[in-house]
């Protein structure tokens, strides 16, 4: 589903990555740990064509098209999304208005017609359930005056509206009280299918108690420097990122 | 035999032409006290408007045009244009001859057919749908008692009305441009609605036939008697281009007591193109007076078009209690100027105002609010809350804010806030990353910034102001 090869990236001339190869298959979760400035987030950032990075060497494919050549909505609309680390505010736009213009784009996209009212709202409805979000959070502005916790729940609520090929979630647990992160684990594993792949990106092995992971690499200075299975992410608990740092150096 | 013919025609045209210059409608350039006379006598007039015309020309000779505002205006020579709604010279016959760019808004945003020909200043024969539906509309008004018809109109069948408000809320002394559509208006609407009479339907400029060719001086006046309510909607969201640049209208509204008026407009006179070449010059005085004790007045305007915008609807708060109410959007593009707020003059015991201003800038365009709170020293426990943001749309353009205060009465209480702030490029991402491309999210962005006050307009009006919003940011982003 998504292969990146020798992905290298910048930002203001500084790369950040270095060389990144990556094979996410459907069904497949995958888990990117790593220390702070790893690069974690910035790989993120690339798959989805945030403007701020520069890609200077390296593909990705995505179910066989260029991402690379895509728009940041059309890779949205080919299937891939982020679940951001840090949601922003759009005041004054009701979520409601929101989800349906996301919706009707991408069946735009699809060349699908534009989802009937009555069938948005049941929707809306269902997938709120889904993730226990909040009526009076779906009635509000997008993410407005929402906290920490809600916030990041509404991207899984986003999550489940769009139904992607490929989600990432970046660092959705930073941030989340133990409820609020068994809420989202769960939205996340009742979304999870034979046919879609999740990728999770995260400081703590807390999160993977939740959502098992198929796959665990290791993100350091830009390089994928270790992958095993979830055994590696009790390993990292245990023991911290010094000994990856020291083997990689070594 | 084929020469005679053309001689005769030519000679005829020739004739009619040179004799006749009242008959054909057409006023030699600049303005003088014939010119005044002329307007008057065409529109067969009677002595006391004459005097009221000559009163203001005579006054506008002394006037300069103002330069407080935040706003570069071209040297503009008031000699070198015609005072009268000439015939349109250049006028398209067919839509296949209007600016394909136009066509292109007027389908986005769903006008009729009819319309769009109207618009483009396509001569129409009477649009049979409108025609009933405005007879049967004026019926209905005319059994409760409302008076709604052009200014002409007004002057010939109700003068004493006329006489008795035009001008008690903006005298032609007010300022320069009040003066020059004092002396020279073309036309305009008349409202009057009986006292206890809650107007059934939206009035709008659309139901009078002659809307789109009342001219470049427009003059309205609404008068709401005792215990009465009445909304009105002037405007329209389609581009509206016109021959003449300069534009000047005087818009009065009286509310007696208990009254409720509410106006709203939305202007989109042509912006000039993208290098700030053309455009309108609007430069209106609109002004309404809560004359009796618990009247209430509300302004809303979307203001898009325009290439300079010169507006404050305002409010004079007299009697006790009453209230009123600014909402605003502004929005500049490209080479646009706008310097455009309100006045809350107080006045009653108890008065309150309410002004919530949302300016958006593009562009290297430039986009002021200008507001002014007066409490007079007899306006015991008066209120005002202002709320003016700023949206800027890129690093070019320029939003500004002019508050000021004059508070004589210590029991007032006034409140400003005021913020500013840009879209960011992590809101277009996030949009982008669920789908929506760029310029989506812009118009998503932008009607989620203004929507207090879209929501203010009446609804089909609102949705047609979204789209607006969308559409003249275009390009703006990215």
């Amino acid at each position: 589903m998504l292969v990146i090869k020798n992905l290298h990236a910048s930002i203001n001339g500084k790369e950040i990555l270095k060389g990144i190869n990556l094979t996410v298959n459907p069904g497949e979760i995958h888990a990117i740990m790593g220390p702070n400035g790893s690069g974690k987030s910035t790989l993120s950032s690339v798959i989805t064509g945030n403007p701020f990075f520069e890609v200077t060497q390296g593909s990705i494919e995505f179910n066989g098209k260029d991402l690379l050549e895509l728009a940041p909505e059309e890779r949205a609309n080919e299937g891939v999304f982020l679940s951001f680390q840090y949601p922003v505010e759009i005041p004054g736009v009701s979520m409601v208005n929101f989800m349906r213009a996301a919706i009707n784009e991408k069946r735009k996209y699809l060349n699908e017609p534009a989802i009937s009212a009555s069938d948005f709202l049941r929707l809306m409805r269902e997938k709120k359930e889904l993730v226990e979000m909040d009526s009076k959070l779906t009635n509000r502005a997008v993410n407005e005056g929402f906290s920490g916790g809600e916030k990041k729940k509404n991207e899984i609520f986003q999550m489940a509206m769009l139904e992607p090929k490929l989600a990432i979630l970046d660092e959705t647990d930073s941030g989340l009280d133990i409820d609020a992160l068994r809420i989202v684990a769960n939205g996340v594993n009742k979304l999870k299918t034979p046919d879609n792949a999740t990728i999770v990106i995260t400081h703590y092995q807390r999160l993977l108690d939740y959502i098992t992971p198929d796959f665990v690499h290791v993100l350091y200075d830009g390089n994928i420097v270790k992958s095993g299975t979830k055994e590696l992410a009790l390993e990292l608990e245990a023991r911290g990122y010094d000994w990856i740092k020291q083997e990689v150096e070594a | 035999m084929s020469d005679a013919i053309i001689h005769e025609v030519t000679q005829n045209e020739y004739k009619y032409g040179f004799t006749t210059d009242i008959e054909t409608d057409v006023i030699p350039v600049g303005l003088n006290e014939e010119v005044v006379r002329i307007i008057s006598a065409k529109k067969n007039e009677p002595e006391w408007m004459l005097d009221f015309r000559l009163k203001a020309y005579r006054h506008w000779t002394t006037l300069t045009m103002p330069t407080w505002a935040h706003l570069t205006i071209p040297e503009f020579d008031y000699q070198s244009i015609s005072y009268f709604a000439a015939p349109r010279k250049n006028a398209p016959k067919s839509l296949d001859e209007v600016d394909p760019e136009l066509l292109k808004t007027f389908n986005r945003l769903g006008i009729p057919l009819e319309e769009q020909k109207a618009l483009s200043g396509i001569a129409v024969d009477a649009v049979m749908d409108s025609v009933s539906v405005k007879t049967t509309f004026k019926e209905t008004l005319a059994e409760m008692g409302i008076i709604f018809c052009s200014f002409s109109e007004a002057v010939e069948h109700h003068p004493d009305l006329v006489k008795k408000y035009m001008a008690s809320v903006v005298p032609y002394t007010d300022n320069f441009f009040a003066a020059l559509n004092s002396a020279v208006f073309s036309d305009g609407s008349f409202v009057y609605i009986p006292k206890g009479v809650r107007c059934p339907m939206e009035l709008s400029t659309y139901f009078r036939i002659n809307a789109i060719n009342t001219g470049q001086f427009e003059r309205t006046l609404i008068v709401a008697d005792d215990d009465s309510y009445v909304s009105y909607l002037e405007g329209c969201t389609a581009p509206q281009r016109d021959e003449n640049q300069l534009h000047a209208a005087i818009v009065e509204i009286i509310a007696m007591k208990n009254a409720n008026v509410k106006y709203s407009t939305v202007q989109n006179w042509y912006p000039g193109d993208k290098d700030g070449k053309g455009g309108i010059y609007n430069f209106v005085t609109k002004r309404g007076i809560c004359k009796g004790d618990n009247s209430h007045i509300s302004w809303t305007q979307v203001e898009t078009g325009s290439a300079i915008t010169w507006k404050y609807p305002s409010c004079v708060l007299q009697g006790d209690n009453s209230s009123a109410e600014f909402y605003s959007v502004a929005v500049t593009n490209h080479h646009q100027q706008a310097d455009t707020g309100t006045k809350m003059i107080h006045l009653g015991k108890n008065t309150r105002s309410h002004i919530l201003s949302k300016g958006i800038s593009a562009g290297v365009s430039q986009n002021s609010y200008r507001g002014l709170v007066r409490i007079s020293a007899k306006a015991e426990n008066a209120r005002n809350f202002s709320q003016c943001d700023s949206l800027l749309l890129g690093d070019k353009c320029g939003a500004h804010t002019f508050p000021y205060m004059e508070v004589n009465n210590e029991s007032a209480i006034v409140e400003h806030e005021a913020t500013t702030s840009k879209i960011s490029e992590d809101q277009l991402f996030y949009c982008n990353q669920r789908g929506i491309g760029t310029e989506d999210a812009v118009g998503l962005i932008v009607n989620g910034y203004a929507k207090e006050v879209v929501d203010q307009l009446p609804m089909e009006f609102a949705v047609e102001a979204q789209k607006l919003l969308q559409i003249t940011l275009e390009g703006s982003v990215g």
